[in-house]
């Protein structure tokens, strides 16, 4: 599900994302995840590595952002859970969880695989089916977008005009409405994991344009939390990854986004004559191929979030020539 | 489904159901398999539980063996109490059966140890 779906570029400092290309590859809209997600769609999921090690890469942020007491035991609640990749992160920094999907194909293969997590048939767009203030926090890795559209008769699409209309709505109220499927999910989560103080729930999600970010953070804001959203290698259109951090008890600190800084702005081709090039002296930018420029380079491709090797003494040191 | 699975689920989802707890269970098939005991693990979930639903959910599976009514203040360092409560907790596995919603009735079918907690009856077991 890494596929690179829609483009967005920043605009200067106001974080502000701008759709400005669209692909129509993305899979919920061909089908409700609990069609698309078939014996045959949920048996490629769990077998392509590439897919597995993307989800428990994303978990494995996921749960960076939580924030978990490592020395204390702690109950997750997995939302959107599949074939419990990322409840196989959860197991391994010594949680419990309990994992809730609406695919009953990925549930099998969930069960098949052993995992350690109990696991329930559920619809997260139809509310938590969980008694308040159980759990320590919630996960959920690429789920959030399913739960945007309208797959049912009575699901409302929850565009920007109702919007209005629902900001006057109690939670409670907008629950029984059943006015867009996700916003009884944003507005259930506080209760999940109301016991503990400063509790938190992570969603990773592919949104589909700007507005669906907005719309996303305000339901979540109305329904009462404190947070906002974590992007991760804004500036990459591969790497970059969205965690709509919600946290309840007081506000916090919204956890530090991997790969963002201001210096990370993509360069031009430059130098091509040696005029340019001198001016580029003057103006403090570093010569192509010098040292200081194959630092900054590798500077900017970490931000990306690219492989790149460990500076040491030996980096951009000259070769000694061969004839 | 583990019993410490049940004393979490609600019937909330449902339409006007305000409480929806504790679901009755109406087990067709249990399965008990041997879980490593973590000791941790069972004294950080016991103040989570409902204790009285949870003895009523082992008792009708007869599986109660022993399990005091009410959880003592000193639990923590009880070793005889923890291992039954993990045995009920974590070894007991509902297979097949039914849940069944004590305010509206409604019946969510457990199918291969996964129960269906959606609202409309779709049996989704034939396709699986």
């Amino acid at each position: 599900m890494d596929k690179v779906f829609s483009e967005y570029s920043r605009k200067g400092n106001s974080a502000k994302f701008e759709v400005i290309a669209m692909s129509c590859r993305r899979p919920e809209h061909q089908a409700p995840p609990e069609i698309f997600y078939d014996e045959t769609e949920a048996r490629k999921y769990t077998t392509n590595s590439r897919m597995i090690d993307i989800q428990v890469q994303m978990s494995e942020r996921a749960l960076e952002l939580l924030g978990l007491p490592d020395d204390k035991l702690c109950l997750v609640a997995d939302l959107g859970c599949g074939s419990g990749l990322s409840g196989e992160v959860i197991e391994e920094q010594g949680h419990m969880w309990i994992g809730v999907d609406i695919s009953p194909a990925m549930l099998n293969i969930a069960r098949e695989r052993e995992v350690e997590g109990d696991l329930i048939l559920g619809d997260l767009g139809e509310g938590l089916c969980f008694r308040a203030g159980v759990f320590d926090g919630a996960i959920s890795v690429s789920a959030l977008q399913w739960l945007c559209n309208a797959d049912k008769n009575d699901h409302k699409p929850h565009i920007a005009d109702e919007r209005k209309k629902s900001s006057n709505m109690s939670s409670d109220q907008s629950k029984r409405d059943n006015n867009g499927s996700y916003l009884t999910l944003l507005s259930d989560s506080p209760m999940l994991i109301f016991q503990a103080r400063g509790a938190r729930a992570v969603f990773q999600f592919y949104p589909e344009n700007s507005a669906q970010i907005e719309l996303i953070t305000a339901q979540s804001m109305k329904a009462g939390f404190s947070g906002g959203l974590v992007v991760d290698y804004p500036h990459s259109s591969k790497a970059k990854k969205f965690f709509l951090v919600l946290m309840t008890g007081g506000p916090q600190q919204l956890p530090k986004a991997l790969g963002d800084a201001e210096t990370a702005e993509v360069a031009k081709a430059k130098f091509t004559t040696k005029r340019e090039k001198m001016r580029g002296l003057r103006q403090g930018k570093s010569v192509k191929g010098s040292k200081s420029w194959i630092m900054q380079k590798k500077e900017r491709r970490r931000l990306q979030g690219k492989e790149v090797k460990a500076d040491s003494k030996y980096s951009a040191r000259k070769r000694p020539g061969h004839f | 489904m583990k019993l410490v699975t049940h004393n979490m689920l609600s019937s909330k989802c449902l339409k006007g159901v305000v409480k929806g707890f504790p679901l009755k269970i109406h087990a067709v098939e249990v399965k008990t398999h041997e879980v490593e005991f973590n000791k941790e693990q069972v004294i950080r979930l016991i103040p989570k539980l409902e204790w009285p639903a949870l003895c009523e959910a082992a008792e009708s599976l007869g599986e109660l063996s022993g399990l005091p009514p009410d959880v003592g203040p000193d639990f923590e360092g009880d070793e005889d109490f923890l291992k039954k409560a993990h045995h009920i907790l974590f070894e007991v596995d509902v297979v097949n059966g039914e849940l069944e919603c004590p305010e509206t009735g409604h019946k969510f079918p457990v199918r291969n140890g996964i129960p269906n907690m959606l609202a409309d009856q779709k049996d989704h077991s034939a396709d699986s």
